[in-house]
């Protein structure tokens, strides 16, 4: 929607100060967009892609815009690569490279490390970091929390409503939930055992632990103490994760949108 | 070993059972597909029934009559009879019949010369000229063969002619089939295959190209760059104009050499109209491709449009022979035009005077498409 791909059912909005519903033109110039599925030319070369890219924005010199894009991502000597080929870290940094080749002042990235692997996608948000620092803003929607983690602000969007917005320490403090992190042996049966009792709010395995949160801190506390006392397990007081926040305000606002 | 044979049969059985099922819970889905299998036959029923006719009658047919006398109007009235032929236009002169017959506007021109009837009392037997388009063999050849013991007798019925008159054939009528005087089949069937040829492949090219893009994915990302419905199909359009004329240079070098179909008229006109040709069948092509979900739907309506154009333009059976509503239908189709139009050219040296009707009706339908295209183009992907 912010980059007019999709209209929207009503209201208004601007983007880099123009109108999203009239002025879709100036803004896809200005606006590099990042689809979550590989959408560069499968059958071009990567040198094509990157100049089909720069005539279509109007780039003074094409060629020169593609080389220079296929230096800066390190693929001299595979200019000529078709880009089925490669593979899917590969594809996502050619992706983004045609993405920010006009020089675009916002970038949108769509779920942009699906099917990436982990030391593909650390390099990847290396380079998203580099391209904020340089003063791009950089917009990425993702499902997972450990991506959102890396960014510099966060905003949860659910059902079309914003439910928290600012950076991970303000996101989590406004989340006001008290969490434990519990370990120690037959963690299922404990896990069964917990949900439903007073204060607790969610419980979820996390690897060799167990997270146990809730809103009401002192009925929390209570509950942790009297189940706490068992000397096999662990209870500890913890700060909650990104995704424990983002859980509970989805299930809040599910509740809101019942 | 016999219960593990009785578990292979029964289960090779429910294995095809469930494809089964499953292949008919898709076809029922896909409304195209479903429709194409009830369409095309009906379709083709319907025009080899009734519209296709290769013993065709009412032909259009123009008159030059350098007298008005009974005996014009008694070979008239006799023309008119046979059912082969229909007096649609009266002429004054033969460069006005020549110029209706480059345009394909009639096929047949009577030509009542002046003193006929006078010669017709004296017994001298004159001619009456029977101009003939002869570019397609089949339409003209049935209605010339009707020509000669129709009108003799009608004449015979005549009264105040001479005794022996009525006896021996009163006027010789001299046949001319024009352009095609051998009634080559190949004269008429290689510019009319150029069209064809340039139709389908022209259609299926462009037909795929805006679908293949939201089939890879790559609509998304080319949406949100900043180029024009316009640009997009201006872009994606050119490149098949070239491909168009490299098939067209091939299909006429190899119809004038080895099949020896002469280039009468202008090979420049010739080249300029069929670039407009191409242009109209791409911008079709291209409109399905928006309309098109799939690749494969795409083929498919291609492949309904291609059918009348193969039937009703008048590649395949005479134009003139189809009843009114199959013409109607073909002249929306353009191949009809473009077949005038080589055939014209090719053929009978027609200019573009000659073709102007031809012209303008491609350039309409090009731009008519090319609009709705345009407008239909999904700049959003809502």
């Amino acid at each position: 929607m912010i980059c007019g791909l999709l209209t929207p059912d009503g209201g208004r909005g601007t983007c880099l100060g123009y109108d999203i519903l009239t002025e879709r033109e100036k803004i896809k110039l200005r606006v590099g967009y990042m689809t979550q599925r590989f959408s560069l030319y499968q059958d071009l070369s990567i040198r094509e892609n990157l100049e089909f890219v720069a005539r279509v924005y109007g780039l003074p010199d094409p060629i020169g815009a593609a080389k220079q894009a296929i230096v800066r991502l390190g693929l001299e000597g595979r200019e000529l690569q078709l880009a089925s080929t490669l593979s899917g870290g590969w594809k996502q940094r050619l992706a983004l490279g045609a993405c920010i080749l006009p020089r675009p002042d916002l970038l949108l990235l769509d779920e942009p490390t699906a099917g990436v692997d982990p030391k593909a996608r650390r390099e990847f948000w290396g380079e998203i970091h580099k391209l904020a620092a340089d003063g791009m803003t950089v917009l990425v929607s993702t499902h997972y929390m450990d991506e959102a983690e890396r960014c510099h602000e966060i905003a949860y969007i659910a059902y079309g409503k914003l439910l928290a917005q600012g950076t991970i320490p303000e996101v989590i403090e406004a989340s006001h939930l008290r969490t434990y992190t519990v370990s120690g042996p037959d963690l299922n049966s404990l896990a069964e055992r917990l949900v439903g009792m007073p204060g607790v709010d969610m419980v979820a395995p996390f690897g060799s632990s167990l997270h146990v949160a809730g809103r009401n801190a002192d009925a929390l506390d209570a509950t942790a103490a009297d189940v706490g006392n068992d000397p096999a397990l662990d209870w500890r007081l913890s700060s909650p994760s990104l995704e424990d926040v983002f859980i509970d305000l989805m299930t809040r606002s599910q509740d809101n949108f019942r | 070993m016999t219960e593990d044979a009785t578990f292979n049969r029964l289960s090779v059985l429910s294995r095809t059972v469930a494809m089964f099922i499953k292949e008919f819970l898709q076809l029922r889905r896909d409304r195209l597909t479903f429709a194409t299998m009830i369409f095309i036959p009906l379709v083709q029923l319907t025009l080899f029934g009734f519209a296709i006719n290769t013993t065709p009658r009412h032909l259009p047919t123009a008159v030059l009559a350098y007298e008005d006398t009974d005996v014009g109007r008694s070979i008239l009235a006799a023309l008119r009879n046979t059912t082969y032929f229909d007096l649609v236009r009266v002429v004054h002169s033969e460069e006005e019949m020549d110029h209706l017959m480059r345009s394909g506007r009639i096929l047949f021109g009577i030509e009542i010369p002046a003193g006929f009837e006078r010669a017709v009392r004296r017994g001298d037997r004159p001619a009456l000229l029977v101009a003939a388009d002869a570019t397609d063999p089949v339409a003209a050849g049935t209605a010339l063969g009707a020509l000669e013991g129709t009108i003799g007798t009608a004449l015979a019925r005549d009264r105040g002619l001479p005794e022996t008159v009525q006896t021996v054939p009163a006027f010789e009528i001299r046949q001319h089939r024009r352009y095609n005087p051998g009634a080559l089949t190949s004269l008429n069937i290689v510019p009319g295959l150029l069209g064809v040829i340039l139709t389908m492949t022209m259609l299926i090219f462009t037909a795929l190209s805006v679908t293949r893009e939201i089939e890879r994915g790559t609509m998304e990302s080319l949406l949100a760059m900043p180029i024009k419905p316009l640009e997009i199909m201006l872009g994606k359009i050119t490149p098949y104009v070239v491909i168009g004329f490299i098939q067209a240079a091939l299909i006429l070098t190899f119809g004038t050499l080895v099949f020896d179909v002469p280039i009468v008229g202008s090979t420049a006109l010739l080249v300029l109209l069929s670039t407009l040709f191409i242009a109209t069948n791409l911008s079709i092509g291209y409109t399905f491709s928006t309309i098109a979900q799939n690749q494969l739907q795409a083929i498919q309506m291609s492949f309904m449009f291609f059918l009348p154009n193969i039937l009703l333009s008048g590649f395949m059976f005479p134009f003139a022979g189809m009843p009114r509503w199959a013409q109607v239908i073909g002249e929306c189709l353009p191949l009809t035009h473009y077949i005038r139009i080589v055939r014209g050219i090719m053929l009978k040296g027609a200019d573009l005077t000659d073709l102007h009707m031809e012209v303008m009706a491609l350039a309409a339908l090009m731009v008519l498409t090319m609009t709705f295209a345009v407008r239909r183009f999904r700049t959003t992907l809502d």
